[in-house]
């Protein structure tokens, strides 16, 4: 056998299939995999040891590998690519592969499989991965003639970044890695008959832009459909709310998509979103959903959503359309394309904006504004999260900033207060909502975009779900930024026992927590804590300008709760704004227990 | 907003998909992971040079989940065509059984009048037992099976239903 993936001349030579698996991912355009190995694999690590069109980057935990590559591909665009080996690596990329589902994100998962003629045999490190991760992928492939294993691959890129984009399988027994077989270009590679749509029906953008036109309180209605679609889906909707004056509102995983500073940007929607849009979208009389999905955290009690508008929505997933919410003119099409044929059939119709006709709406919405629901009550004696992020946000101001977030009260904070002016800025772990995204979506950030400041928004529980990960960012001299907001309990647990279970903290403090500082250093970064508001500001530029990884260990008010919320079950006119509210809310929560 | 018809529908769906390994586990956890309803479940290939399989199942559900459904098995990538008969005409369903049925005397006589009734074909006979094939509409099928029933049942398979649209009409 020859070494080296890279084929010289047209004619087919004879490779082994690690090789065809290399050189495919190289023809697919693949620069940098997140990966671990394991005797199913080793031949794809022999193959890797042998060429250097691929780096490799090795991780500590096979869920950080599929985090990390999530984090790649949600700050480019590009595909993520993961390989793990078989049985205890495969399931330890599960969670990731589920939270790549769910919040859509394109990811190639090759996993490594004991080789067919043992396939069902209980064989060393078997499991059965195509069954495990039939349910938590787009799709999965188990290959069995290496004559497909070529095309498979392409076919598995082609389907994770096409229409809905998703997490692929490709599953690879050993002695498909080690025969020997021909190589296929990716030359018009497509699925036989997997083809999403992405040009809309011209009728349902007609019909969309009559109803958009004649609306006296519109709401445009945002998700990570845009991010996904690519900047250009971006610039467009932009271009939509300058076209029409519509107030915008945003979820959590469509942030960046209009930028934050833009006055019709009402904020963050849903369970903890602002007061105006929750408001504003209630009260509309047409609501254009775009590339989102209407999402229980987004739409609270579904009987009360939205009781009067009609509604419209662009998606490329036929499935997500009339899901959980009937709307009046489904659009089945990729947002970017979608935008510009509404827009264009709005400006041949002559539509232009009319602000007076807007007036009203407008002064419903700015009287709401007026609330300013997101204050909370500063003070000298101790830091409140918000304001640590608010600080952060500042701070970094100047910066090339991305963000990643762990999952609870620090991840909404981090989404209330951190202003992103564009897309592919803000990573986190919307659909699953995984503790230990964080940390290794980062590192993956920080791989596409060696000179930009990357920042892990985190809590003190969940950072310790994946924080094996510093030792990857030693190793690969990454200098990610882990900022903690320390409450010493799993706070937004805590906040629902507080709301819903009468203030029974049960197992929602966390005890004996590491030394964060000894912790970093343990693990050759650097360690800074911080508990005096008047030393925030100078803690945060030490953690910008240190070299190197860093976590920051802020002390925050442990009891502090995120607000506005929605309780579970609750309607979009029936927001918590603070503890005011709350002792009131606490009493009927019963019916409540049964929600997430 | 418009209203939203809740009653329970019965829906005949044809698919067609690409013949491979895991197809019909993909179908069938679609089904239960997503808590839909199947009602019966049949698949073969149909297509050998084309390695294609129908699968036809008949599920139940309110309008929006009937249409959920169908726009989840249109997602999954080996799918092809998903068709549903219920919503585009006129159609023939038809299912096969065989039918068990042991006794003696008086009953063995009864029950091959019944399977006459119905067109019902003996395939198997001991002194003791008839094996009937019945085919027709599922409810063709009850009604025999609830006839034959006191007069000595004692096994049962059915195929779950085949469906096709009438006319000239292509999937
Ligand atoms: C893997 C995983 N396990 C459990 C949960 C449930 N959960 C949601 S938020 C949370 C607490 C997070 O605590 P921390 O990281 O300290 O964040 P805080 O809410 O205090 O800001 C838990 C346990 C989860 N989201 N993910
Ligand atoms: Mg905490």
């Amino acid at each position: 056998m020859t070494a080296g993936t890279t084929s010289t001349g047209s004619e087919a030579r004879a490779l082994n299939g690690a090789e065809i698996v290399l050189k495919a991912l190289v023809d697919q355009g693949v620069e940098v995999i997140f990966g671990y190995p394991g005797g199913a694999v080793l031949p794809l690590y022999d193959a890797l040891y042998l060429q250097n069109s691929i780096r490799h980057i090795l991780v500590r935990h096979e869920q950080a590998a599929v985090h990390a590559a999530e984090g790649y591909a949600r700050s480019t665009g590009k595909v993520g690519v993961v390989l793990v080996t078989s049985g205890p690596g495969a399931t330890n990329a599960v969670t990731g592969l589920t939270d790549a589902l769910l919040d859509s994100i394109p990811v190639v998962c090759l996993t490594g499989q004991v080789p067919t003629h043992l396939i069902g045999n209980d064989a060393f490190q078997e499991a059965d991965t195509t069954g495990i991760t039939r349910p938590c992928t787009k799709h999965n492939y188990l290959v069995k003639d290496i004559g497909k294993l070529a095309r498979t691959v392409h076919e598995a890129f082609f389907v994770a970044r096409s229409g809905r984009p998703g997490p692929v399988v490709i599953d690879l027994p050993k002695d498909i890695l080690v025969g020997s077989g021909t190589y296929s270009s990716p030359d018009a590679v497509e699925h036989k008959t997997y083809r999403p749509r992405t040009e809309p029906a011209p009728e349902g953008i007609e019909a969309a832009a009559a109803l958009l036109m004649s609306a006296r309180k519109p709401i445009l209605y945002g998700g990570g459909g845009i991010i996904n679609s690519g900047p250009e889906a971006s610039r467009l909707l932009g271009e939509l709310v300058e076209l029409t004056g519509f107030p915008c509102t945003l979820t959590l995983m469509g942030l960046g998509a209009l930028p934050a500073s833009d006055p019709r940007f009402l904020g963050m929607l849903g369970m903890h979103g602002t007061y105006e849009a929750n408001h504003a979208m209630h009260d509309s009389d047409v609501m254009l959903a775009i590339g989102a999905r209407f999402d229980d955290r987004v739409t609270g009690r579904l009987n009360a959503f939205a009781p009067h508008s009609k509604k419209i929505q662009i998606d490329i997933d036929p499935s997500s359309i009339n899901k959980n919410v009937r709307v009046d003119i489904g659009i089945v099409g990729d947002v970017a394309a979608s935008l510009k044929a509404l827009i264009a059939v709005m400006k041949a119709r002559g539509y232009k904006r009319d602000p007076k006709l807007l007036a009203p709406w407008w002064a419903e919405i700015d009287r709401r504004r007026a609330r300013n629901c997101l204050a909370y009550s500063d003070t000298t004696k101790i830091i409140k999260p918000q304001y640590a992020i608010e600080r952060l946000y500042a701070l970094t101001q100047g910066h090339d900033t991305y963000v990643t977030t762990e999952v609870g009260q620090h991840q909404m904070w981090a989404a209330q207060f951190f202003k992103f002016e564009g897309p592919n800025r803000w990573m986190t772990s919307g659909g699953l909502g995984t503790m230990g995204y964080g940390l290794p979506a980062a590192m993956g950030v920080q791989i596409a975009h060696p000179d930009a400041l990357v920042i892990d928004i985190a809590g003190e529980a969940s950072i310790l779900m994946n924080i094996q990960e510093m030792s990857t960012l030693a190793q690969y001299r990454l200098p990610v930024k882990v900022f903690i907001l320390n409450n010493q309990y799993m706070g937004m647990v805590r906040q629902w026992q507080e709301l819903v279970h009468g203030g029974r903290y049960s197992e929602s403090y966390s005890e004996a927590l590491p030394d964060f500082v000894k912790l970093a250093d343990a693990f050759g970064a650097t360690g800074l804590r911080v508990s005096a508001v008047s030393e925030l500001d100078d803690t945060i530029r030490r953690m910008i300008e240190t070299p190197g990884p860093v976590i920051v260990d802020v002390a925050v008010d442990p009891a502090e709760n995120c607000f506005p919320m929605i309780p579970s079950g609750a309607a979009h006119n029936e927001m918590l704004l603070g503890p005011e509210d709350q002792a009131t809310a606490t009493s009927g929560a019963e019916e409540g227990m049964v929600l997430v | 907003m418009a209203t939203i018809p809740t009653a329970i529908e019965r829906h005949t769906i044809a698919v067609v998909v690409d013949n491979e390994p895991g197809v019909l586990a993909r179908v069938i956890g679609l089904f239960s992971g997503r808590g839909y309803n199947i009602e019966s479940l049949t698949v073969a290939e149909v297509e050998r040079s084309t390695s294609l399989s129908r699968i036809t199942l008949v599920t139940s559900g309110t309008p929006m989940v009937i249409e959920q459904i169908k726009a989840q098995l249109s997602r999954l990538v080996p799918v092809h065509t998903v068709k549903d008969l219920t919503e585009e005409g006129p159609h023939v369903e038809r299912e096969l059984a065989l039918i068990k049925v042991a006794g003696t005397g008086e009953r063995r006589i009864e029950a091959l009048r019944l399977a006459e009734i119905f067109r019902a074909r003996v395939v198997d006979s001991t002194i003791s037992s008839f094996v009937f094939e019945v085919t027709g509409s599922s409810e063709k099928l009850d009604a025999f099976i609830e006839l034959v029933a006191p007069i000595g049942l004692v096994e049962l398979a059915r195929t779950g239903i085949a469906a096709m649209s009438r006319g000239t009409d292509l999937l």
